[in-house]
């Protein structure tokens, strides 16, 4: 089974290299491009275990590990192959 | 000759159809394509030194300190108290090119373990970077890509990066060199070699596992780049330092408690060249089992794995009863050991594949007997003497002229870039980056190490010969102004393409000025690096040798730095000047070109000039040291006044019968600006003139302005806070205008 | 009064740490390594710099699951002294035993260059040899110094006198150019509400011997050899 967690920066909190990224963006010509935000994507492979488990498994690796909840926010999802 | 090879092949092999040949004749059959790998990496120029190592003869590499020669993984000098260094340093230019962060980075992981390989802590890193000018977007992105993957790798695996050296010119636009140092500090009983000692013996490969990463990395840096160079990028190896860390403390404790017989860290070449290299050593053979080899990736073949350039990996040659042991100490920092093969007699590489023997060659043939070229090469055309004297007029505002100096990147402030290293963790760095020279202290004693890394690319390419001496007396001189002596050396020559004459012609002459100078100071080379085929669309870099040199200081708490200590001191210059603008920033700054012969180097003026220094410096007299370089005396005399904390000036004569800008921005070699309690003065002058050395006061300290007079005019009027700006904003301006400001 | 300085893979500032400890302070140190469970009767547990785990994910955030942090969580539990140095401050955050989190410095390049910082609060053990604002010069060297909490955390912060150094300028006004990394409030030291957990981003154990630069560290080690009675 895949699964797909995504970790970004709480909307509350300055990110430097989203705005490092926006501006280059910007002095490429890309002005229609208002905000970037930078997060990471952690692309996991589950052994046998059954939806339910995955279902619990998956917040709370991001919550514990994955994600600093006191900076980050995260989002996760089951990847249907 | 009906082969198993076309020519396509050996061509992406880089291997000439006489080379074949010669191949065939040693392992007595047709190579199969493993093997052909085998031999294309080996015998590659990066590998083997096939055109340099005939010139190289010339270098002098013994001498009473030198407990190991070029040879080995690094060069060993004994310092004395049971303690010896271990140091080289290496290039990573063509990888850079190519992908300036990871190929700076694993430019650093590789020169890192051709220290720890041998068994000593590295304590120190230094690197010397040229690039194209600023201006151009894409040299910034290429420099700034260098500088964060140097930054990373050494900062994270804790090695402070403690000095270096930054240039700019347009002929390394489209290739920039990284030459990486380093230095580890090692006790002599506790020196480990590459060997396998005796067939039984058993052999395991730790650290990471093994991908497809660099395949052919050895064979890039032989060639020069072309239109395709887009195509090459897989080519560049991704580095860990985390798992280099965590291999430099596995490693020096197996060292540490002698539990292994030989090690050799997997560099250009991977595991053939490890594989190969020990037994050869030892007249032994080895036989290794691929299946065994861990890897990262399904379905490797024989070739991948063996040519594979992933980093962070050692082989080690160890007893059978050892081996348990080897293992435990590398499981404690969870990493792979695996015991992949055996040293065995016959002097052959036999690997098995799934059951069968997929190579099998002799690894003399693979390591020592790759053909050594006598290429063709044609004596450099060296511009007439004088010639550049007309060149320019003479300027009308020289303090101007200093502002604008003061603005190039060459000469520019470079913290910059040496803030993004750590040069603090180890806690032994006694002197900060910025000056001439870095040292370090060892701990337990009141000696230091002094080391610098030193090259000037234009003089060498106006005369090869030349630039080569210039490098050893600039880097001695630079030593001296910090209180030390030479003890060693270690080269990295970056050079064109030696199948040209030409550029063969620049290396030999190099190396003999090289040789030379080092002659002269009594030091040895220890070992180093060679770079060919340093060339664009057939645009050469200028001939660039750069040279590490280390030295010795007695007593830590007597280092001199070169900023100006109080005002009422007596500025002293030792030496002479003289009309030499050929190779100076100056001319090109200022006038545009870069023509006429370099400066003279007399050795023995430079010797006696530097001599004269330590000697003061040994009585205690001497307050500050610099010597000038680029952008000549007021350059000099404005970075005194930088690196004094108060910023404090100075009011400097000078009345020779020379052309003013000579004087002030000439880069006459031998000379050095010091400082010194003007009742201490008189003495230094005598000390020269014992030494037959030309020596004035020229000058106080004081006030806050740099203030020059030559024949009796002001020429040079500029205050030190606004001159301190320049300096200090000039790189920072050029990055400063693609990010937003904070 | 002994001190042991923890060991993660990765550390690099922790024979730094050591000789601060045993050589300048004078005082029996020992290392503990991450995988034990076994804090061998130290006084002071040290968190030392460097980049354990290779700073991967986040620094210290792998770190944090030490086995050995059991113990450490336990003994800051019950009072004991614990000193978190850059990474280890990393560490100490990620473990929640000191509030807030680190962000990337705000001009997005690493930084190793001396700074002066002032000393806020000088009743804690780790700056009892110190007195209210008292500059020292102490070199940092960090990519993720920016220290961040949401309002309500900093505000709790603040009010109890938790923040123990503030980055200045040499003359220890606090302005935008001496906030090197960007730290919420100029904060490059703070401890928990209890006082006995302290991180601070600058490296004391760089400042010990004049020969390398300044000996402004030892007003740290140096608050710490008075035992709390």
């Amino acid at each position: 089974m895949k699964a797909r967690i995504l970790v970004s920066f709480k909307d509350s909190v300055l990110d430097p290299q989203g705005q490092a990224v926006r501006n280059a963006l910007h002095t490429l010509g890309y002005a229609a491009v208002r905000d970037v935000r930078q997060g990471k994507v952690f692309d996991l492979e589950l052994g046998d275990i059954s939806r339910a488990e995955a279902e619990r498994l998956l917040p709370e690796v991001a919550g514990k590990v994955l994600a600093n909840v006191v900076i980050e926010k995260y989002a996760w999802q089951i990847l249907e192959d | 000759m009906n082969t198993l090879h076309d020519d396509a092949v050996l061509a992406q092999h880089n291997l000439t159809r006489d080379e074949y040949a010669l191949i065939v004749k040693l392992i007595g059959r047709e190579p199969n394509l493993t093997e052909l790998g085998i031999f294309s990496a080996m015998w590659s120029e990066h590998c083997s030194y096939k055109s340099s190592k005939v010139f190289l003869k010339d270098l002098p590499t013994k001498a009473s300190n030198v407990v190991q020669g070029p040879g080995e993984n690094a060069g060993i000098i004994d310092i004395g108290d049971g303690q010896v260094i271990v140091f080289k340093i290496e290039s990573h230019n063509h990888p850079s090119f190519i992908e300036p962060f990871q190929g700076a980075a694993t430019g650093v992981g590789g020169i890192l373990r051709d220290i720890f390989t041998m068994g000593a802590r590295p304590v120190a890193l230094m690197d010397s970077l040229r690039f194209g000018p600023l201006d151009n977007p894409r040299n910034r992105s290429i420099m700034e890509g260098v500088v964060s993957g140097i930054s990373s790798y050494g900062n994270s695996i804790g090695v402070p990066t403690i000095g270096g050296e930054v240039y700019f010119d347009e002929c390394y636009s489209l290739n920039p060199l990284v030459n990486v140092f380093c230095l580890g500090l090692a006790e002599k009983d506790k020196i480990f070699y590459a060997k396998t000692e005796a067939p039984g013996n058993a052999i395991l490969y730790v650290g990471a596992k093994t991908g497809r990463d660099g395949i052919h990395g050895a064979s890039m840096a032989s060639q020069e780049f072309g239109e395709d160079t887009e195509a090459k990028r897989p080519n560049v190896q991704v580095g860990d330092p985390f798992k280099e860390k965590l291999l430099v403390e596995a490693c020096l404790e197996v060292m540490e408690r002698r539990i292994i017989i030989g090690i050799q860290d997997m560099g250009a070449a991977g595991l053939t060249c490890s594989t190969t290299e020990m037994p050869a050593k030892s007249g032994n053979g080895v036989e290794i089992d691929l299946d065994l080899v861990p890897q990262r990736e399904k379905g490797m073949t024989p070739y991948e794995i063996l040519l594979s350039e992933s980093q962070e990996r050692m082989l080690i040659a160890a007893r059978p009863d050892q081996v348990p042991a080897v293992k435990a100490a590398f499981a404690k920092w969870d990493l792979d050991a695996v015991e992949i093969g055996k040293v065995t007699d016959g002097g052959r590489l036999k690997c098995r594949f799934h059951g069968e023997i997929v190579v099998d060659v002799p690894v003399t043939a693979v390591v020592d007997l790759c053909p050594a070229y006598q290429r063709p090469w044609k004596e450099p055309v060296t511009p007439a003497r004088r010639a550049a004297a007309i060149a320019i007029p003479l300027p009308t505002n020289y303090t101007d002229i200093l502002r604008r100096l003061l603005s190039s990147p060459t000469i520019a402030n470079k913290e910059w870039v040496y803030r993004q290293y750590d040069h603090m963790v180890q806690t032994n760095t006694a002197l900060l980056p910025g000056g001439g020279a870095a040292v370090l202290r060892i701990r337990g004693s009141k000696k230091g190490l002094a080391m610098t890394l030193d090259g000037n690319g234009r003089y060498a390419g106006l005369d090869p010969r030349t630039g080569g001496k210039a490098a050893v007396a600039e880097a001695c001189r630079n030593l001296a102004c910090v209180g030390a002596r030479p003890i060693g050396v270690t080269n990295c020559l970056n050079f064109g393409n030696p199948e040209k004459p030409e550029v063969m012609g620049q290396f030999k002459a190099a190396v003999e000025g090289l040789s030379e100078g080092c002659r002269a100071f009594g030091i040895a080379v220890t070992g180093g690096n060679v770079s060919f085929y340093n060339e664009t669309e057939g645009l050469a870099i200028d001939p660039t040798p750069v040279l590490g040199i280390v030295g010795l200081v007695e007593d830590i708490d007597r280092i001199v730095t070169p900023g100006f200590k109080g005002a009422g001191d007596t500025v002293i210059l030792l030496g002479d000047n003289a009309e030499d603008f050929g190779g100076t920033e100056y001319l090109e700054v200022i006038g545009g070109t870069n023509d006429g012969p370099p400066p003279d180097i007399d050795l023995d003026r430079e010797i006696a000039v530097q001599e004269t220094l330590l000697q003061a410096i040994t009585e205690g007299l001497v307050r500050s040291a610099n010597d000038p370089s680029e952008g000549g005396l007021a350059v000099c005399a404005a970075e005194c006044a930088f690196h004094s904390p108060e910023k404090i000036g100075c009011d400097l004569a000078f009345d020779e019968d020379l052309r003013p800008d000579a004087v002030l921005f000439g880069e006459s070699q031998a000379r050095i600006l010091l400082t010194v309690r003007p009742e201490n003065a008189r003495r230094v002058l005598d000390i020269a003139e014992t030494r037959g050395v030309p020596a004035r006061a020229v000058g106080t300290t004081g006030g806050a302005a740099l203030r020059i007079r030559v024949g009796g005019k002001l020429l040079v009027d500029l205050p030190v806070a606004e001159a301190y700006r320049l300096w200090m904003d000039a790189i920072p301006n050029y990055f400063a205008a693609t990010k937003s400001s904070t | 009064m002994k001190f042991g300085v923890v060991v993660f893979p990765g550390s690099n500032c922790d024979a730094d740490a050591y000789h601060a400890f045993k050589d300048a302070l004078g005082q029996p140190t020992t290392y503990l390594w991450h995988k034990d469970h076994d804090l061998q009767g130290v006084d002071c547990v040290v968190l030392p710099g460097g980049f354990s785990y290779g700073d991967y994910l986040r620094s210290g955030a792998i770190a944090r699951f030490s086995p050995l942090m059991q113990e450490v969580r336990e003994f800051a539990g019950k009072g004991g002294l614990v000193l978190g140095i850059c990474n280890g401050f990393q560490v100490l955050l990620e473990l929640n035993l000191l509030p807030g989190a680190m962000l990337r410095n705000k001009r997005l390049k690493f930084l190793c260059q001396y700074v002066t910082i002032r000393v806020e609060n000088d009743r804690t053990p780790f700056t009892r040899k110190g007195t209210k604002d008292q500059i020292l010069r102490i070199p940092i060297a960090h990519f993720d110094g920016n220290w961040y909490a949401p309002p309500d955390t900093l505000k709790e912060v603040e009010d109890n006198g938790q923040v123990i150094f503030r980055y200045c300028d040499p003359e220890g006004r606090l302005t935008p150019e001496s906030n090197v990394n960007g730290s919420l409030n100029s904060i490059a030291g703070l401890s928990n509400k209890n006082g006995n957990v302290m991180g601070m981003m600058p490296h004391p154990e760089r400042a010990v011997e004049s020969i390398l630069g300044s000996e402004d560290g030892l007003v740290v080690l140096r608050s710490l050899l008075e035992k709390i009675s």
